[in-house]
């Protein structure tokens, strides 16, 4: 019984809390056993509360030009008796309110598309692995012309045409990830919907829609998180890089990759703090994406760990 | 065999189909594609004559079959900015693209191996560690960022390498001057360092990881422990039967990793202003020339997914157990 519920087989019931909570305590046990993982959680935290509070955290307006005070280096005395303490860049605009807006840009992209992309290949996924047959055929077909195609080369030729904005960034991101869901969320269903607790809800004549969505789903959501959580990681890479290709938000906006833009014809100069911050700030979120996908995928699925 | 082959044959073809299905997509989801091939102050006359003259005042259909027949015959139209067809000015940045992908992808393949390897063997170790966590770092780095520090570090502080240009050496060999092709070679791998590295630095972790975890595998495995009872050298153990298996997964990725190495490309360029198809598309992104921007798109995509072809092709003829 214990196990079922464990499995998120039984929908409430008093065994499946206290279980929940004992999840939880395994689950904090491995990750301070682990130390990374706390490490990054500390980090993605703080990007959060950087995200949320931005505007009350940073000491200067981010898009408050100085000519007078451009490209003053780290530490250096900004306007009003402020300090520069990143520096200043080419429009003398202070680099650390910049970087703690950008925060809010790269997260909300990532965490949305990814909702997006995960809320289209789950549906997706469900609908090809349960009926199966034609719409399953082209389904995957439909994937395999996404995939056969380099993504970035499918979101450039997207958001020239749309033009940037964070609402098309999300939408081409998005929609750039769906395949991954929905293969994996294909392949569960396949094998889940042979089950005799699938064929229990049929039995008691539960509707296509709650079998699909009550009863199999939630034993999909293991292995999602774990896709997400790299996910996160690879969509926050890939809008930097459009933002840094000039494809991001509009060019008021500050994001970490077009900072990461502009510091490219003050490379030459050696202002080399236009370009270190910005990059540091997008290493450490995204390395620490990957270091709580690494862990959870342990954690989730310990066979894979012997394999590394 | 013949079946498989006509079979991915086929398949291929319905992929450029798709392909090219979503570039004039693209092209429309904006609304009237007109807009993009006209300045800001053209006159209502000037937008409609441009409107007939491209085609768009055609019912969709009749568009796409028109489109569809342009494009097969390789013409994408004339480049806005250049005044020149598109697909010329792709064709000669190609062969720099290339260049710097097949390095990079060497560079990516060649040293995964022994570190994954080393890491595999040495297991727990500090230089499993030092390894694994350098290829978690690897993975978390933006591929255009590494690039910004290599330039600062070893162009700018060092002074060791150059920071951008190239030294073609595949244009003059396509040309048939062999001389000066392979008096060029050292200067065009010289120049290709930094961008290269930059490029696979990503999939260089990402191999290694690989080809650690099947390496991993395969030492477990009977036919390992057989090899080592019968007293082989340790050296002959890995080589000849470990390693062999264990990098069957990284052959099975080389045509995915093209793709993505060329996604990597097109920002990197950018970065050390190197003279490619990559460093094309964001000036054509910038000066909203959308003709070269989609022949730079769809010559990738179709290298892409030839390559993807023949590496399955080679795959199946390589591997036995791969049924046909």
């Amino acid at each position: 019984m214990t196990d079922m519920a464990s499995d998120g087989l039984t929908t409430l019931s008093p065994q499946r809390e206290s279980n929940f909570r004992r999840e939880l305590k395994r689950a904090v046990r491995s990750m301070v056993a682990a130390k990374w993982p706390v490490l990054a959680l500390v980090v993605l935290g703080a990007v959060l509360i950087v995200a949320i509070f931005g505007p009350l955290l940073a000491p200067l307006d981010p898009n408050r030009q100085n000519i007078m005070l451009r490209l003053a280096e780290p530490m250096a005395e900004g306007p009003r008796g402020a300090t520069f303490w990143l520096g200043s860049d080419a429009l003398g605009r202070d680099v650390l309110s910049r970087l703690l807006y950008g925060a809010r840009i790269s997260l909300l992209v990532g965490v949305c598309a990814i909702f997006v992309g995960g809320a289209i290949g789950t549906v997706a996924g469900l609908v090809a692995g349960y009926f199966g047959g034609r719409i399953d055929d082209v389904f995957m077909r439909l994937g395999d012309i996404q995939l056969a195609f380099p993504f970035i080369l499918l979101a450039i030729m997207f958001l020239v045409v749309l033009g940037p904005g964070v609402v098309n960034l999300i939408l081409v991101l998005g929609i750039g990830q769906w395949v991954t869901y929905a293969r994996i969320v294909r392949a569960q269903t396949l094998s889940l919907r042979e089950k005799e607790f699938v064929e229990a809800a049929r039995a008691l004549g539960d509707s296509t829609t709650s079998i699909i969505f009550r009863t199999i789903l939630p034993n999909i959501v293991a292995p999602l998180t774990v896709i997400a959580s790299f996910n996160v990681a690879s969509v926050i890479l890939a809008e930097a890089a459009l933002s840094f290709l000039g494809l991001g938000v509009p060019p008021e906006v500050p994001t970490w990759g077009s900072m990461l833009a502009e510091s490219r014809e003050q490379l030459i100069a050696n202002k080399w703090w236009l370009a270190v911050f910005p990059g540091l700030a997008i290493v450490l979120t995204v390395l620490s994406f990957n270091i709580i996908g690494d862990w959870l995928r342990d954690f989730l699925d310990p066979r894979l760990k012997e394999r590394g | 065999m013949w079946t498989f082959i006509v079979r991915r044959l086929l398949q291929s073809v319905i992929v450029i189909l798709g392909v090219t299905l979503i570039s004039f997509i693209a092209l429309q989801i904006g609304g009237d594609p007109t807009y993009l091939f006209v300045s800001e102050r053209a006159t209502d006359e000037e937008i409609a004559m441009v409107r007939r003259a491209l085609g768009f005042d055609q019912p969709l259909h009749i568009q796409y079959l028109t489109y569809l027949g342009n494009v097969a015959q390789g013409d994408f139209g004339n480049s806005l900015s250049y005044r020149q067809p598109a697909m010329e000015i792709v064709l000669g940045a190609l062969p720099a693209t290339i260049e710097l992908t097949i390095f990079a992808m060497l560079f990516a393949i060649v040293l995964a191996i022994p570190f994954g390897v080393f890491a595999a063997l040495y297991r727990g170790t500090a230089v499993d560690g030092s390894i694994m966590t350098m290829a978690m770092f690897g993975q978390s780095v933006p591929n255009f960022w590494l690039g910004i520090m290599m330039i600062l570090f070893f162009g700018l502080y060092l002074g060791w390498l150059p920071i951008s240009g190239h030294v073609p050496f595949l244009m003059p060999l396509l040309r048939g001057d062999f001389v000066t092709a392979f008096t060029n070679l050292p200067q065009t791998i010289y120049y290709l360092i930094l961008p290269g590295v930059a490029v696979a630095f990503y999939s260089l972790s990402r191999n290694a990881r690989l080809v650690r975890s099947s390496m991993l595998e395969v030492l477990g495995q009977d036919y390992v422990r057989t090899a080592r009872s019968k007293g082989i050298s340790e050296y002959a153990v890995i080589t000849h039967h470990a390693l062999r298996n264990a990098w069957l997964p990284v052959v099975t990725m080389i045509g995915l990793e093209f793709g993505f190495l060329l996604g990597g490309v097109v920002v990197i360029e950018t970065v050390f202003s190197y003279p490619g198809i990559g460093r094309l598309v964001f000036n054509a992104i910038n000066q909203r020339d959308i003709p070269l921007v989609q022949a730079s798109v769809i010559v990738l995509s179709v290298i892409f997914i030839v390559l993807n072809l023949v590496v399955d092709l080679v795959y199946a003829r390589i591997d036995p157990r791969v049924k046909l």
